[in-house]
């Protein structure tokens, strides 16, 4: 499926976690949690999974292609988009 | 993967999970240049003298990181005055910690902000030094202003988050618009404008510190005004003092459950004001390893969960929400540990809290009080624990 018009720069970007944030695994907590000035952020498994491959090298788009073929599946794009938005807004991440 | 459910759990400020300790404190000394009439460490610091050296914090970095440990907090006294700060400050950066340093910004050079960037510090908070004569100084931006604009240019040249912090009280609460004004000024991304809570030397000299309604109410109302005149330029908090509300606060999110302090001679605490209450023995890291401490000792386990609570709490419904407040205000303001927090309006000891709220509505709050403004030093903690020993 061809992405919409409207996608096509959010899908040129190239995010990377935000400025004085800190993304890890916690074994102890088994899942990925975004650190930041006196706070923390548990996030869910395909939040997790999204957030580490937002490395400043990797366009959305390619984000989306390797999420669909890690987890053999197809049409992430439209949620992937939505996830960022919001972790855009919450300066998780910056372009 | 379920991408229909792709969305984070907001955790917010750290909430427990599984009852690990997430949040290490390390108050790595109390020596202090300054003297702040509020200050929460212990008022009988003076006689604590044995600090940890170098080694044994190394230790308690990786004991807690391995508990399960995330935020690291530097802390003091000054933490700037610990020659090994940059050693720790890397050890915790490359275990995996988010490492915050707690201070005054006295101390801190260019040099020595650079070797912290280095050693992978994630974060200042600035906090507000506040004497009178401080802040005296800062009213009329002279020295302190400086200070605080060097150390902020400092701040953002290693591209650290700008977060100022400032202790609110009767004495500076009517000053919250200079206060905000310079928080923007030196491009501060959040302040957090934290009322004084009562323990410790804020707790000797409470009826010069807490502040009246009217201060209060008109305090949050700039602060209101500033929000929305200032949009996302700056994230602003504002703590009110409990004495003015009816219900007692979760105190560190529960006893035992989130946080861990270590004090400068390795005592291992729930909370930072904790080595007050009588009858408790808190653990040594010098003795015993944090796992045992955290999950086992006595001093953690005591105030954990409900089973400790009495009436008015064994049987309130609400006692999920606040735990029944806070042990060390409990037992500040009752005598006894074990009750509810007075600060609750339930409590049959809520007279005490109402009374000191009554005082402070009087114009002349401060000379009707039994003393003088006592600034914490060595000297004035040696003379309030005559006769007092302390085992390190």
């Amino acid at each position: 499926m061809n992405p919409p018009a409207s996608a096509a720069p959010a899908l040129q970007a190239r995010p990377r976690v935000g400025a004085g944030y800190r993304l890890q695994w916690e074994p102890t907590q088994q899942s990925w949690v975004l650190l930041f000035p006196e706070g923390m952020v548990k996030l869910n498994g395909s939040a997790g999974e999204i957030m580490k491959r937002c490395d400043g090298a990797r366009s959305v788009g390619e984000i989306v292609a390797d999420l669909e073929t890690t987890f053999d599946t197809q049409g992430l794009q439209a949620d992937v988009l939505s996830f960022l938005d919001i972790a855009r807004g919450k300066h998780w991440i910056e372009d | 993967m379920d991408a229909t459910r792709v969305q984070a759990v907001p955790a917010g400020p750290l909430q427990a999970t599984n009852g690990t300790p997430l949040w290490l404190l390390a108050e790595l000394t109390y020596r202090c240049p300054l003297h702040c009439v509020y200050c929460y460490n212990p008022v009988d610091f003076a006689l604590t003298e044995r600090e940890l050296d170098t080694e044994g914090w190394l230790r308690v970095l990786r004991e807690a990181r391995a508990l399960g440990s995330v935020q690291c907090g530097f802390s003091g006294g000054e933490p700037m005055v610990r020659e090994d700060l940059e050693i720790l400050v890397a050890e915790a950066h490359r275990l995996g910690y988010y490492t915050n340093l707690l201070t005054s910004g006295v101390g801190l050079t260019e040099e020595r902000a650079a070797r912290l960037k280095q050693a992978g510090l994630d974060h200042i908070q600035l906090s507000f030094q506040d004497s009178t004569r401080e802040m005296n100084d800062f009213l009329s931006h002279t020295k302190t202003f400086e200070l605080k604009q060097r150390v902020a240019r400092m701040i953002k040249a290693n591209g650290w988050p700008m977060v100022m912090n400032v202790v609110l009280h009767r004495m500076n609460v009517d000053w919250i618009d200079k206060i905000i004004e310079m928080a923007v000024d030196l491009g501060a991304e959040y302040l957090e404008l934290a009322n004084s809570q009562y323990y410790s030397w804020a707790h000797v000299n409470r009826d010069h510190l807490l502040p009246s309604r009217e201060q209060l109410q008109r305090a949050e109302r700039i602060t209101n005004e500033y929000r929305a005149r200032l949009g996302d330029r700056i994230r602003m908090f504002f703590v009110v003092p409990d004495f003015y509300e009816n219900r007692p606060k979760k105190c560190m999110n529960g006893w035992g459950n989130v946080f861990l302090t270590i004090t400068p001679d390795g005592t291992a605490l729930p909370c930072h004001t904790a080595r007050m209450l009588p009858g408790l023995a808190f653990p040594n890291v010098r003795d015993q390893d944090l796992r045992s401490i955290w999950y086992e000792s006595e001093g953690f386990n005591r105030f954990r969960g409900r089973s400790w609570m009495k009436e008015p709490c064994r049987s309130c419904p609400e006692q999920e929400k606040d735990l029944g407040g806070c042990r060390c205000q409990a037992y500040l303001l009752t005598g006894d540990a074990a009750n509810a927090d007075p600060v609750c309006d339930k409590s049959p000891h809520h007279g005490v809290v109402i009374e000191a709220v009554q005082k402070a509505q009087r114009p002349d709050a401060q000379r009707v009080t039994e003393h003088p403004l006592v600034f914490r030093g060595p000297k004035e903690s040696r003379r309030l624990t005559e006769g007092k020993r302390v085992e390190a």
